[in-house]
């Protein structure tokens, strides 16, 4: 562990040493290329601005999340239940994912406006494909012998779905949602690309239109840290609960 | 009271004939062990009277004695333990239960783990458990079910010799007076174990001779000895 640390500090260093060697060497302009230190700083100046959007950003993200895993969590279940609905469904599902998510950002502005729900929508709608498809093929491969156990025992489908095959495709199910981690801040990201009044990607934004690139690279900064601390704490969630 | 079970037909799978007509009695609460060539059907057949198989064609009948059916009257037990790796010995013990949406009786699920020797690893969690502990929970959790016919499907073959023929002394014990049916690869566990050993081939189905000891027999009776090297010959000469 200490030694996994020491390992990620050192890379760290490595990076930002490169950064700054490449910003002296270069001898790039601060609005093209700014420095580690002039980032830190503008970080630290800025803080309550950035605070202030990334909060907003946080809310889209962990509400999308939610939401997507609920709602995927839902239909796989639903899917794995009845061969009809699979019938029906999964063709549908399949033509949704031949449309990029990022094409939809637009006309879910029009539709919810420009406040948090078409972005969450925007989360909601990128992770819900990878935690719908990875729980239900989990579902699909619950192993026979456990099946046919069940029913010899004289279990009734819906039983059997919720004492066998759901819990042995909980592991399945973590692996979508470890995914879910790291799109639904994309998700949230665009959404507010294309159209928001608040949030690190309109900031983001914000700061590139105006030539302050510190202030961007100071915000994209603090949705990568969240981004990561958001999938360590997923993948530990899914290791003590579900696989 | 148990019944004894009948089975009587041929069995082909996908227009590819599995074996000839047979009748196969299973007495009452005798064990009967069935013997062949892999792909001949065993399996299949088993899974047939659980009631479980649908890509087998079957032309003929399963009957019990009492001509009752045999639904809710069997219990299962197969090669591989298939212990829910989530639950503990005693909720895998209880399993039944909770796929029916009964009351779990606790009492008795720890008096039934008690009798295969598990009483100190109630609680631990199934994949904690060696292979042989394992398939003392799976032995405990048909106990549990209480099953006048009991159909096993290998139960023993993943194990190391010595814990083999132990769970073998084990089960004759607490399986006693059920209507008892093993599949089997081994000739040594089928003559031990058998009140009749069935030998099933693409050509039909034979009884085979047994020694006049009741069985279990031990593992160096003579007689079983020379029974299972009989039966070993005849399994090598089948094509």
């Amino acid at each position: 562990m200490i030694r996994a640390w020491r390992q990620a500090a050192l890379s760290t260093m490595v990076a930002l040493l490169l950064w700054q060697a490449l910003v002296t060497l270069t001898g790039l302009p601060r609005f093209i290329l700014p420095g580690p230190g002039l980032v830190a700083e503008t970080l630290w100046e800025s803080r309550a601005l950035i605070a202030e959007n990334a909060v907003i950003t946080i809310i889209e993200i962990l509400v999308g999340l939610g939401l997507g895993a609920l709602l995927g969590g839902i239909t796989a279940i639903g899917l794995a239940a009845s061969p009809f609905a699979r019938n029906l469904i999964r063709p549908m599902m399949v033509f949704s994912q031949a449309i990029p998510v990022f094409a939809l950002a637009p006309i879910l502005t029009l539709w919810l406006g420009y406040g948090l729900a078409s972005k969450i929508a925007m989360a909601l709608l990128i992770i819900y494909f990878p935690v719908t498809s990875a729980f239900f093929d989990a579902l699909m491969r619950c192993p026979r012998g456990w099946l046919d156990l069940a029913q010899v025992m004289g279990a009734s489908p819906r039983r059997i779905m919720w004492h066998i095959r759901v819990p042995a495709a909980l592991p399945g199910f973590a692996s979508g949602l470890r995914l879910a981690a790291v799109y639904a801040p994309i998700g949230a990201i665009i959404g507010e690309w294309v159209g928001a009044s608040k949030g690190l990607g309109y900031l983001m934004l914000l700061a590139n239109g105006r030539a302050k690139t510190d202030l961007m690279f100071a915000a994209l900064i603090v949705l990568a840290i969240f981004t990561l601390i958001l999938h360590a704490s997923v993948d530990r969630a899914c290791r003590k609960w579900l696989d | 009271m148990a019944p004894a079970l009948a089975f009587a037909g041929s069995v082909s799978m996908r227009g590819h004939g599995l074996f000839p007509p047979v009748n196969i009695h299973v007495p009452a609460g005798r064990w009967t062990c069935l013997l062949g060539a892999s792909g001949v059907g065993k399996t299949t057949l088993l899974k047939l009277i659980a009631g479980l198989e649908a890509t087998a064609r079957h032309d003929g009948t399963i009957t019990a004695s009492d001509a009752l059916p045999l639904t809710g009257r069997i219990a299962l037990m197969a090669q591989s333990d298939l212990l829910m790796p989530w639950l503990s010995a005693i909720d895998n013990v209880l399993l039944g239960a909770r796929l029916r949406g009964e009351k779990a009786d606790r009492a008795r699920a720890r008096d039934v783990l008690a009798r295969v020797g598990l009483s100190a690893h109630e609680d631990k969690r199934s994949d904690t458990l060696s292979g042989g502990e394992r398939q003392r929970v799976a032995l405990a959790r048909t106990l549990m079910e209480d099953r006048a016919v009991v159909l096993l499907d290998e139960p023993f073959s993943a194990l190391d010799a010595r814990t083999r023929a132990e769970m073998q002394s084990l089960a004759a014990r607490l399986l006693a007076g059920r209507t008892v049916l093993m599949v089997t690869h081994d000739p040594g566990e089928a003559v031990r174990m058998g009140d009749q050993v069935l030998l099933l081939t693409a050509q039909g189905c034979s009884a085979i001779e047994l020694p006049d000891s009741p069985p279990p027999r031990a593992v160096d009776d003579e007689g079983a000895l020379k029974a299972q090297g009989a039966l070993l010959s005849r399994l090598m000469a089948l094509t």
